[in-house]
């Protein structure tokens, strides 16, 4: 036999300190086994994205259920790295997400977890490696989670955290997708339309290629020129920043209840 | 007893709204009406109050035939008085006429309440409230043995504390739980819950008690605050950012004939919590269950504004019988 393999690192990803320690100490439990390093800890989903950039560790193991970013949401910005961990969830007690997983075999933990069931989760999340997008976005639809807090936008190899909240118009030019936020723009690598679906409470589309924030809005007027069939067409005003908006002639009956 | 006079009033507005000439006559007639029959309601329901524990025990029809003689004899008696004082006339067709009319408005009551007591019937109203009886989340079952089990190593005697807590709160959850209950009891049953949830969430969770000259005997119904403090941790303080305060708040009022209680729950309501689905379910099961012990006596508010979301449950005062 050769060396053991090196030490698996580890962040554990928990909003409850006794059921980190409690991982903790079945990690020591199966040391023999499976050689591993906890490198970090982190209480919730933003923390641990932050974490996560800068420890690289093999394997987060993360809870679903934690304020601020839940663990699902963190996966989803986490598969944007370049060379994201494995992750392997774990869920006290969660009907939807459990159902989820199992639909995606993804695999899960449920707490109270084994020794032995956490020692086959590390193994398989070592072969298996990181998942993907797509079957990140499946899965949160599956678990029935409400839409992110936050969107991410990738800015030289870094992840930056947009709150959702803060944007004001998403528009759609070409390949990508802006977020205009008070403050900036951000480049998104989303589709419009998956937007669409997901936030439909907070954005409304104003036009093939925008949506906006139900509560930016200030206002409507007319405007001349440049519409897409040409001729008389409605701009939407924003509150906080000079851009107007066009608004087709499809998307104007449902958009003008939101006059003030 | 709301219900009664309500119904009787109304009953009462129909029939003066039946013998006004003109809709202008209508206040006038009806408060004509009222002098006759408000004084025969008010005996009845000296006399229902004063005979109930003896009623109780007679056949439903019997007592029904009861009530409608009782209500007759009222009638006459009022009209004989009437009569006296030169009000009205005498003679035996009227008073017969006043008795069968007493007899007339009383048993379309008698039936309305016969038809809600079959509804609620005890069989029927026991279903309902074991049905509604709020079962513990399993979230918090697995949590909690997941933080005892991180205690085992560390610190056996508090785990052991801890398990002998969640022993205790179970019994309280499966008990038989029908009757209503001393509120010290409930205050009990729910500091240790109080107590569980401080060991996984530790500095995350505050809890502020504000018990206010409420007489220890007080009966609530059981169960009730400990399933709504489970929903204010678990919307209210697990997701928050930081560390969030439930704040509990018992009072006595002097509203009503034996006074009330109050009962006020606040939490922090985070933002972006969108599935209060969950919450409101819980909260629709307490009303249903405030409706079957107290009827119309007892009610519920709640209310979600500027990050603070606040339940106000509002009980009539009862007391243990010694």
């Amino acid at each position: 036999m050769t060396d053991a393999l090196p030490a698996l690192t580890l962040l554990l990803v928990d909003d409850e300190a006794p059921a980190r320690a409690r991982i903790k100490e079945l990690l020591q439990d199966i040391a023999a086994e499976l050689p591993t390093r906890v490198v970090g800890e982190a209480a919730d989903g933003e923390e641990a994205l932050a974490l996560i950039q800068h420890l690289r560790p093999d394997v987060a193991l993360v809870d679903i259920r934690m304020p601020k970013m839940d663990g699902l949401e963190l996966a989803r910005h986490l598969a944007g790295l370049p060379q994201p961990p494995a992750l392997i969830f774990a869920t006290a007690y969660d009907t939807h997400a459990v159902q989820a997983f199992d639909l995606n075999a993804v695999d899960y933990l449920l707490k109270p977890v084994r020794a032995a069931r956490l020692q086959a989760a590390l193994e398989k999340a070592r072969l298996v490696g990181p998942l993907t997008t797509e079957r990140l976005t499946k899965l949160r639809q599956d678990a029935g989670q409400g839409p992110r807090r936050h969107f991410s936008c990738h800015e030289r190899g870094r992840i930056l955290l947009v709150p959702v909240q803060e944007v004001l118009y998403l528009k759609a030019d070409l390949k990508y997708v802006t977020a205009r936020t008070r403050e900036r723009e951000y480049l998104l690598d989303e589709a419009l339309t998956h937007l669409e679906q997901e936030f439909a409470e907070r954005f409304i589309r104003l036009h093939r290629s925008v949506l906006v924030a139900k509560d930016a809005l200030s206002g409507f007027e007319r405007g001349q020129g440049d519409g897409e069939d040409g001729g008389e067409h409605w701009l939407a005003l924003l509150k906080e920043v000079p851009e107007k908006l066009p608004v087709s002639r499809r998307q104007w009956s449902h958009v003008k209840q939101y006059a003030k | 007893m709301l219900r009664l006079l309500l119904g009787a009033n109304l009953l009462l507005a129909g029939g003066a709204l039946l013998l006004a000439p003109r809709l202008g006559e209508w206040p006038s007639q009806f408060v004509e009406l009222a002098a006759w029959t408000e004084p025969v309601l008010f005996a009845t329901l000296g006399f229902l109050a004063l005979a109930r524990n003896w009623l109780w025990h007679l056949r439903p029809l019997t007592g029904q035939a009861l009530v409608l003689g009782l209500v007759a004899a009222e009638a006459l008696l009022l009209f004989d008085f009437w009569h006296f004082m030169g009000l009205t006339e005498g003679g035996w067709g009227p008073a017969l006429r006043v008795a069968l009319l007493a007899v007339a408005l009383t048993l379309p009551l008698l039936l309305y309440f016969s038809l809600r007591a079959r509804a609620f019937s005890p069989a029927v109203a026991e279903a309902r409230l074991q049905a509604l009886t709020a079962r513990i989340r399993p979230h918090f079952l697995f949590n909690s043995l997941n933080a005892v089990l991180s205690l085992i190593r560390q610190d056996p005697r508090r785990a052991e504390t801890a398990l002998e807590e969640l022993a205790d709160l179970f019994r309280a959850l499966m008990r038989d739980a029908r009757d209503l209950s001393p509120l010290s009891t409930e205050i009990a049953l729910c500091r240790q819950y109080l107590g569980l949830e401080k060991l996984r969430l530790g500095e995350r969770l505050k809890v502020e008690w504000a018990v206010a000259d409420v007489p220890d005997d007080a009966l609530v119904p059981p169960l009730m605050l400990q399933p709504l403090l489970e929903n204010a941790v678990y919307h209210g303080i697990e997701p928050g950012d930081g560390p969030g305060c439930l704040r509990i708040a018992i009072a006595r009022h002097s509203a009503g004939p034996g006074g009330a209680i109050t009962i006020e729950l606040t939490n922090p309501s985070p933002q972006g919590q969108s599935h209060h689905t969950g919450n409101r379910m819980a909260l629709a099961n307490i009303r249903e269950r405030l409706d079957l012990y107290y009827d119309l006596e007892a009610k519920l508010e709640s209310s979600d504004s500027q990050g603070t979301y606040r339940v106000r449950i509002t009980l009539p005062l009862r007391r243990q019988t010694p």
